[in-house]
C-alpha cells in the first residue's frame, strides 16, 4: 500500500473513532459547562446506552429487521430512555450534592459510575454480549481505499446529531437558557429561568448523545461489554479537554482530533496498537500541563 | 461540614468512651494483644485474610493522606503500589540487589513518579487531578503489561523472600507479623502527620484554599507533599506485597484496585485514622462474610459508597470536632 493510501485509510478510521469520542465528549462538556461537575459516570452512561440499544434492537428486530432501520429505531429509543436515566442520576445523586464540597461530589459521581458498571457486570456476568445487528459489508472502493457504507452512515449520523445540538443550543429558548446558566446560575434564577429544569435538559441531551454513540458502537463493533465505558470515558474527557472543556464546538473538534491522532499514532513505529491508550493519556496530560484551557476554551483562570 | 454523632446514638456512645482518658490506652493494649494472638485464635486461612486487611490498612492510610488530609481525589493510587512492587520485582529479583537496599529505591521511584505527575497537575482544578491520576494509573498498568522487563501480562514470579537479622520471612505467619508492624508504623506516621505543621496546612488548604494561600501557605507545595507522602506509603506496601506473594502481575494494579482502596478510605471516614482502618477491614472482610454475593461484591460496595456520600458524608466512624 502506498503511503497516501495508508494516510487516507487512517483518516477514515480516525473520523469513525473521532465521531464516537466527539459524541461522548459533548456530554462531558455540556454538563461541565452548566453545573461545573465532572460527570465521571458519563462513560458508563455510554455503556448503558449501548445495552439499551441492544435491548430495543432485540425487541424490534422481528418487525424491522436488524439492519440499519432497526438500529436507527433502537438508537432513538435508547437515546430517549438513557436521556431520562441521565436526568434520574442527576436528581438522585448530583442535585443534593451541588452545594457540598467539591471532593464529595466527585466521589459521588465515581460511586454512580461504579454502581452502573457493576450492575451491568452482574446482569451480564462480565461476558461480551453480541449486539446482533446485521449491517452487511458493502462499501465503496476508491483505488486501494475501502470505505464501508457503515462508516459513511456512522460519521453522517454523528454529524447530524452534532449539528442538531448546535442548532438547539444556538437557536432555541432552552439553548439560550443553557448558555446563560453556564455563565451565571444565580443571575439566571433572578431572571426567572428554571435553573433545575435547564440542568435536567442538559443531562438529558448529554446522556442521549452518549447513548447514540453507545448504540452505534455496539452495531459497528458487534459486541458490548460492561467495562466498555471506562476507556471511552477517559478518552472522551481527553477530547473535551483538548477542545476546551465547557466549549461545545471544542468537544466536537477535540473528539475528531483525538480520533485522528490515535489512528495515526498506531502507525508510528514503536507506538503500535499496544501503546495506543498510553499515547492518548499522554496527550491528555500534556494538554492539561501546557494548555489547560484547550483549543477553544474560555481562558478564565479558575482554581478550585 | 463534619458533624458530631449525637451523644446518645450507639456510635456517639462509642465516641464518648473513646474520649474518656482512662479508656484509650487499655483499649489499645487489647487491640495489640488481639493482633498478636489472632493467628492462633482464627487459624491459617484467617491469617492470610488478616494479612491482606493489614496491607489495605497501609494502602488506605497512604491514600488517606492524599484524599482525607489534603482533599485531593486520586483515582490511580494503585500505580504507586505498582511502582513499589515492580521496583522490587525488577531491581531485587531480576538484578539481585538485596531487598533492604531495594526498598529505598522503590520509595525514591514512587516519590519521583509522584512529583512528575503531581507538580504539573496540582496547579489545576482538583477535578483534573482525579482524571490525570486515573490516566496515570492506566499508563502504569499498560506499561507493566507491554514492557519486557516487567514480564508482560504474566508479570514477575519467584521473587525471593527477604532476610532480616539472619531470619528469613517465609511463612504466612511471618508475613502476618511483618504487616502488623507496617500497619502500626503507618498508623503512627499518619497520626503524627495530622498533628504536624504540614497536617495543619492540609486542613487549612482543604477547607479554604484561597484563605490558606493568603495566610502564606504554598498550596501547590503542600498538596505535592501530600501526594508524594501518599506515594511513599503505596510503594512500601507494594514492596512488601511483592515479597509476600512472590509473584506480581499487572492485573493486581488495576483501576478496581485503586477504587477498592479509595472505598476503604471513604466508607470508614476519610481523614480519620480509626475510620480508615475500619474501612480497610470492611473492604477485605466483607467479601469473606458475603461469600454468596460473589462478583457483585463491588456493586454492594459501590451502592454503599453512594449511600455514604448521600447520607453520611463523614463516613461510618463518628467524627470529632476538627
Amino acid at each position: 500500500m502506498a503511503l497516501t493510501d495508508i494516510v487516507l485509510q487512517q483518516l477514515v478510521n480516525g473520523l469513525v473513532l473521532g465521531s464516537f469520542y466527539a459524541l461522548v465528549a459533548l456530554g462531558y462538556t455540556m454538563v461541565f459547562g452548566v453545573v461545573k461537575l465532572l460527570n465521571f459516570a458519563h462513560g458508563e452512561v455510554y455503556m448503558v446506552g449501548g445495552f439499551a440499544g441492544f435491548i430495543v434492537l432485540s425487541l424490534v428486530s422481528g418487525t424491522l429487521g436488524s439492519g440499519w432501520s432497526g438500529v436507527a429505531v433502537s438508537m432513538v429509543l435508547a437515546m430517549i430512555g438513557v436521556g431520562f436515566l441521565g436526568v434520574l442520576i442527576q436528581k438522585i445523586a448530583y442535585q443534593p450534592m451541588l452545594s457540598a464540597p467539591r471532593l464529595s461530589i466527585l466521589i459521588t459521581a465515581l460511586a454512580v459510575s461504579l454502581v452502573l458498571q457493576n450492575a451491568v457486570l452482574g446482569l451480564t456476568g462480565g461476558r461480551y454480549v453480541p449486539f446482533g445487528a446485521d449491517l452487511g459489508f458493502g462499501g465503496v472502493n476508491l483505488g486501494n481505499l475501502f470505505i464501508s457504507y457503515n462508516q459513511f452512515i456512522l460519521v453522517g449520523t454523528a454529524g447530524v446529531l452534532m449539528l442538531s445540538l448546535e442548532l438547539f443550543i444556538s437557536r432555541t429558548q432552552y439553548g439560550r437558557a443553557m448558555r446563560a446558566v453556564s455563565i451565571d446560575k444565580d443571575m439566571c434564577r433572578l431572571m426567572g429561568i428554571d435553573v433545575n429544569r435547564v440542568i435536567a435538559v442538559t443531562f438529558f441531551l448529554g446522556s442521549g448523545l452518549a447513548a447514540a454513540a453507545g448504540t452505534m458502537a455496539g452495531a459497528y463493533y458487534g459486541s458490548l461489554w460492561y467495562f466498555m465505558g471506562f476507556l471511552i470515558g477517559l478518552k472522551a474527557f481527553t477530547a473535551a479537554v483538548i477542545g476546551g472543556i465547557g466549549s461545545i464546538p471544542g468537544a466536537m473538534l477535540g473528539g475528531l482530533i483525538l480520533g485522528l491522532l490515535e489512528s495515526f499514532g498506531t502507525q508510528i513505529p514503536g507506538i503500535g496498537s499496544a501503546w495506543k491508550d498510553v499515547f492518548s493519556f499522554s496527550i491528555l496530560i500534556l494538554v492539561l500541563v501546557f494548555k489547560p484551557t484547550g483549543l477553544l476554551g474560555r481562558s478564565e483562570q479558575e482554581r478550585m | 461540614m463534619i458533624e458530631r454523632s449525637p451523644i446518645n446514638s450507639p456510635m456517639g456512645r462509642l465516641q464518648g468512651l473513646w474520649d474518656r482518658p482512662g479508656f484509650r490506652w487499655p483499649a489499645l493494649a487489647v487491640v495489640l494483644i488481639l493482633l498478636v494472638v489472632a493467628p492462633y485464635l482464627f487459624g491459617p486461612y484467617a491469617t492470610v485474610i488478616l494479612t491482606n486487611a493489614l496491607l489495605y490498612v497501609v494502602l488506605a492510610l497512604g491514600l488517606n493522606v492524599v484524599v482525607g488530609y489534603a482533599g485531593l481525589l486520586d483515582l490511580g493510587y494503585a500505580a504507586f503500589f505498582a511502582v513499589g512492587a515492580y521496583t522490587i520485582g525488577i531491581v531485587h529479583h531480576v538484578y539481585g540487589l538485596d531487598f533492604w537496599l531495594t526498598l529505598p529505591i522503590a520509595v525514591l521511584a514512587a516519590a519521583v513518579a509522584g512529583v512528575i505527575i503531581g507538580s504539573p497537575t496540582l496547579r489545576l482544578r482538583s477535578d483534573y487531578l482525579a482524571i490525570v491520576t486515573l490516566g496515570f494509573g492506566e499508563i502504569v498498568r499498560f506499561s507493566a503489561r507491554n514492557l519486557d522487563i516487567t514480564g508482560g501480562a504474566s508479570g514477575i514470579s519467584g521473587i525471593e523472600r527477604p532476610w532480616i537479622f539472619g531470619w528469613r520471612m517465609q511463612s504466612t505467619l511471618d508475613f502476618y507479623y511483618v504487616f502488623c508492624v507496617l500497619a502500626i508504623l503507618a498508623v503512627i506516621a499518619s497520626l503524627r502527620l495530622a498533628d504536624s505543621r504540614l497536617g495543619r496546612a492540609w486542613l487549612y488548604v482543604r477547607h479554604d484554599e484561597d484563605a490558606a494561600e493568603a495566610m502564606g501557605i504554598d498550596r501547590v507545595k503542600v498538596k505535592l507533599a501530600a501526594y508524594v507522602i501518599g506515594a511513599i506509603y503505596g510503594s512500601i506496601a507494594g514492596a512488601f506485597f511483592a515479597v509476600n506473594l512472590g509473584a506480581i502481575s499487572p492485573e493486581s494494579f488495576s483501576f478496581q484496585q485503586s477504587v477498592l482502596i479509595l472505598m476503604a478510605v471513604i466508607l470508614g471516614g476519610m481523614g480519620k485514622v480509626p475510620g480508615v482502618i475500619l474501612g480497610a477491614f470492611i473492604v477485605i472482610l466483607a467479601p469473606e462474610l458475603l461469600r454468596d454475593v460473589g462478583e457483585l461484591r463491588l456493586l454492594v460496595f459501590a451502592a454503599g459508597l453512594l449511600l455514604v456520600m448521600l447520607f453520611r458524608p463523614e463516613g461510618i466512624w463518628p467524627s470529632r470536632r476538627r
